[in-house]
């Protein structure tokens, strides 16, 4: 099916379309520098040096040394790099058996933790949110055991926007020599990811969140934390992430982040103001209907809802039949029959909770399409809560 | 954009096969704006492998992906599994347990497709829900019948007879006036990637076909070994749970006698299950529940009809006398082997469907 010309885009938080500034960086990889990294030719030296420019750039916007980058074929399998390789050192090391971390993970972090605890016996603690879904970094101090070997706190949440103070949870875990992570992916490009002053051990992002391309993520590993690959393989990467490198990803990559970072304060405050008055619309057009999330403490593109008695799956078909796209919390949720854990964990009761639209802005959007918004999606409610 | 706003909207349930891409073919020709949808139904856990329902395999949404594809139309998965399971599944299991065939078909269409689904089509401005189904609708002097497919082959109107005048009003079955080997000519000729598609018949929330092994995990309480009995009440055999039987079953039975026995009956009451021989076999009349008249208006008076007792039985004629609360009794022109508790029994007067209900006893002597 083809893209209806005048669709609405408000899903960013699914993924963005790639910055033309990063396709114009990435062409020359494809045919021209296309060596293997690891060859000793010329061919691969000359990979190698692009290859070094990217995880420069990237260190640099982090504030971390480049051999702490390590790229990956997306964020989940950053997340997965990090958990597995996390624990399984510890495992390795007889260091402890024990993970905390939160229910509202995005999959990539929740079910790895789940599949550690089923298939490689390790235990798991889950510490509550609060309503706006904000961990209580005692909480976290409080489930840490003698055996706790590794921590996992998002930054800030895909389905409903909340930021987290991390700093004084990785506090917390750095006083007791816990490895700390953080999934950052819908984080990056939106705050400022300053690992020099973090105490985030491992945290993992994405290209295509922030403009780059789908198939290339990253892990940040800070030096000397033990991890043992989640593939296994040859020496790409140092060995932490096998398979030959994705030059051209890795650039584009690279380009796009240092983009969102060189725009992130203007663009961000550009539109805070455009959800600001998104948000305050929905709720004053829309009987029955709430804000999900920390309204302050929240990415400045991210607007979520519920809305009592409806569907938020049919609310989106309507959005799209209308020409908005998008989504109702995770955009990997679509069809599934599970109730978001999401909402579940923030206390959203059962008829609250099917409701979810989540409206994530961009690059694209300006007032008319937040006024477009608001002229359909009061009538599309209407009519769904009228259908039963 | 004025032209295209101003088009009727129609949203067609599309299962990958070859039916409803036909019709959504056949409607995007007719000028109607079209919006594809795919249920996504429930599906039994296996461990190990991914969850999948027949009718919405990922196979089946990646041809049904393709159809829309072809067709430039938009495509969405509508999840039901909840009411699903209420209405379907928990129907089936417990229609079982109560000693009764069921068929699921009936219900999924009558809650699912042409109740959750079609108030969604509503909901979305749509002003018809399309399926593929073999049937026809047709009004006449204010009000809507249900007819047979064309295709006598074909014909899926025995799954469509709960249908109500409103429900009815809103859906269009574009491939009704035509035969199987027409939908795939036509297919063909449009090069839609499901022209070949093998058609499916078994109930799409097994994971291998198997109803007793179903049944055996889901509700293994209901699978509690008992006696057999012949007509004269004595024990011959234990049967394995009753689950496992159903009306006329011959083979399975685990017992040898002179001549070949059959399941005449099952009573949970007693957990027993009831043997003869085919001649005992054979019933004239049974009692019909819940039933429902296509065009809403019920019959107070004896009347006569054809009916099936069964998708694929010969339509045999009857006698009906309404009963009150929904009910009717039955009096077939002449005995009918399988007279199935569970099943529904569908009513046609020719081409039309009169309406059903299903069936309750096989013997109904209270008359």
């Amino acid at each position: 099916m083809s893209t209806p010309e005048h669709h609405i885009y408000l899903d960013h938080s699914a993924t963005t379309p790639v910055d033309p500034r990063v396709i114009e960086a990435m062409t020359p990889h494809w045919r021209e520098v296309f060596g293997n990294s690891e060859s000793s030719h010329a061919f691969g030296q000359e990979a190698a040096s692009v290859l070094e420019q990217a995880r420069q750039t990237v260190a640099d916007v982090l504030g971390c040394r480049p051999a702490e980058i390590v790229f990956t074929g997306s964020g989940t399998e950053a997340d997965n790099l990090a958990l597995r390789g996390a624990a399984w050192a510890a495992r390795q090391s007889g260091r402890g058996n024990h993970i905390v971390t939160t229910p509202i993970e995005h999959h990539a972090v929740g079910h790895t933790v789940d599949q550690l605890r089923d298939l490689f016996g390790f235990e798991v603690t889950r510490v509550p949110v609060d309503e706006y879904g904000h961990v209580d970094p005692d909480d976290v101090a409080a489930a840490i055991r003698a055996d706790t070997i590794l921590v996992s706190v998002m930054t800030a949440n895909n389905e409903i926007g909340t930021v987290q103070r991390l700093f004084r949870i990785g506090q917390i875990c750095r006083e007791r020599g816990i490895v700390f992570h953080t999934d950052a992916i819908q984080a990056a490009g939106w705050l400022p990811l300053e690992l020099d002053d973090s105490n985030v051990d491992l945290l993992a992002l994405s290209a295509h969140k922030f403009y780059g391309p789908k198939g290339i993520g990253l892990l940040h590993v800070r030096r000397d934390t033990p991890l043992v690959p989640a593939i296994t393989g040859g020496v790409h990467e140092r060995g932490r992430r096998p398979g030959t490198v994705n030059v051209a990803g890795a650039v584009g990559l690279a380009t796009a982040l240092r983009l969102a970072e060189e725009e992130r304060v203007a663009e961000c405050a550009r539109l805070r103001r455009l959800r600001d008055r998104l948000i305050e619309g929905v709720l004053a057009l829309i009987p029955d209907s709430r804000l999900t999330g920390h309204p302050i403490h929240r990415l400045a593109h991210h607007a979520s809802f519920a809305f009592r008695g409806v569907e938020g799956e049919s609310v989106v078909l309507s959005l799209d039949l209308a020409g908005i796209a998008a989504s109702s919390g995770a955009a990997c949720a679509e069809g599934e029959p599970e109730p978001s854990s999401v909402l579940t964990a923030i206390g959203l009761p059962p008829d609250w909770s099917i409701g979810s639209l989540r409206l994530t802005l961009g690059r694209s959007n300006d007032e008319a399409d937040v006024a477009r918004v608001l002229e359909v999606l009061p009538g599309i409610v209407e009519r769904l809560r009228v259908s039963g | 954009m004025i032209e295209r706003e101003s088009r009727i909207r129609v949203l067609v349930a599309l299962s990958g096969g070859v039916d409803s891409a036909v019709a959504a073919a056949l409607l995007v020709e007719q000028g109607y704006e079209v919006v594809g949808a795919m249920l996504r139904l429930w599906a039994e856990d296996r461990p190990g492998t991914a969850r999948a329902n027949r009718c919405c395999t990922p196979e089946a949404v990646h041809r049904a992906r393709r159809v829309t594809d072809r067709l430039d139309i938009p495509f969405y998965l509508i999840n039901t599994e909840a009411i699903f399971k209420a209405q379907v599944v928990d129907y089936f299991i417990t229609e079982y347990g109560a000693g009764r065939t069921p068929n699921p078909c009936i219900p999924c269409n009558r809650y699912i497709r042409f109740g959750l689904l079609l108030s969604r089509a509503l909901a979305y401005e749509a002003t018809f829900l399309a399926t593929g189904h073999y049937a026809r609708v047709r009004h006449v002097a204010g009000r809507y019948q249900l007819l047979r497919g064309r295709d006598q082959h074909k014909d899926q109107s025995y799954f469509l007879h709960t249908l109500t005048q409103e429900q009815l009003a809103h859906v269009l079955f574009p491939v009704g006036e035509l035969t199987k080997e027409e939908v795939r000519a036509l297919a063909r000729q449009r090069g839609l990637p499901v022209a070949e598609q093998p058609e499916s018949q078994d109930i799409c929330f097994l994971a291998d076909g198997d109803y007793r092994r179903f049944l055996a995990h889901q509700a293994s309480h209901l699978f509690q070994p008992g006696p057999i009995r012949n007509t004269s009440g004595r024990v011959i055999g234990q049967h394995q749970g009753l689950p496992a039987y159903t009306i006329g079953q011959r083979k399975g039975l685990g017992v040898t006698a002179a001549e070949p026995l059959y399941v005449l009956a099952i009573e949970p009451a007693e957990n027993t299950l009831i043997v003869g021989t085919a001649k005992e076999l054979g019933q004239d009349e049974c009692l019909v529940e819940g039933m429902h008249y296509v065009s809403e208006e019920t019959p107070t008076a004896v009347f006569r009809a054809t009916a099936q007792i069964r998708y694929r039985a010969r339509p045999v004629a009857v006698t009906m006398t309404p009963l009150p609360d929904k009910k009717a009794h039955v009096r077939f022109a002449y005995p009918q082997r399988d007279i199935t508790p569970g099943q529904f029994l569908v009513l046609y007067d020719g081409e039309v469907v009169l309406g059903g209900g299903h069936i309750c006893k096989a013997q109904e002597s209270m008359l």
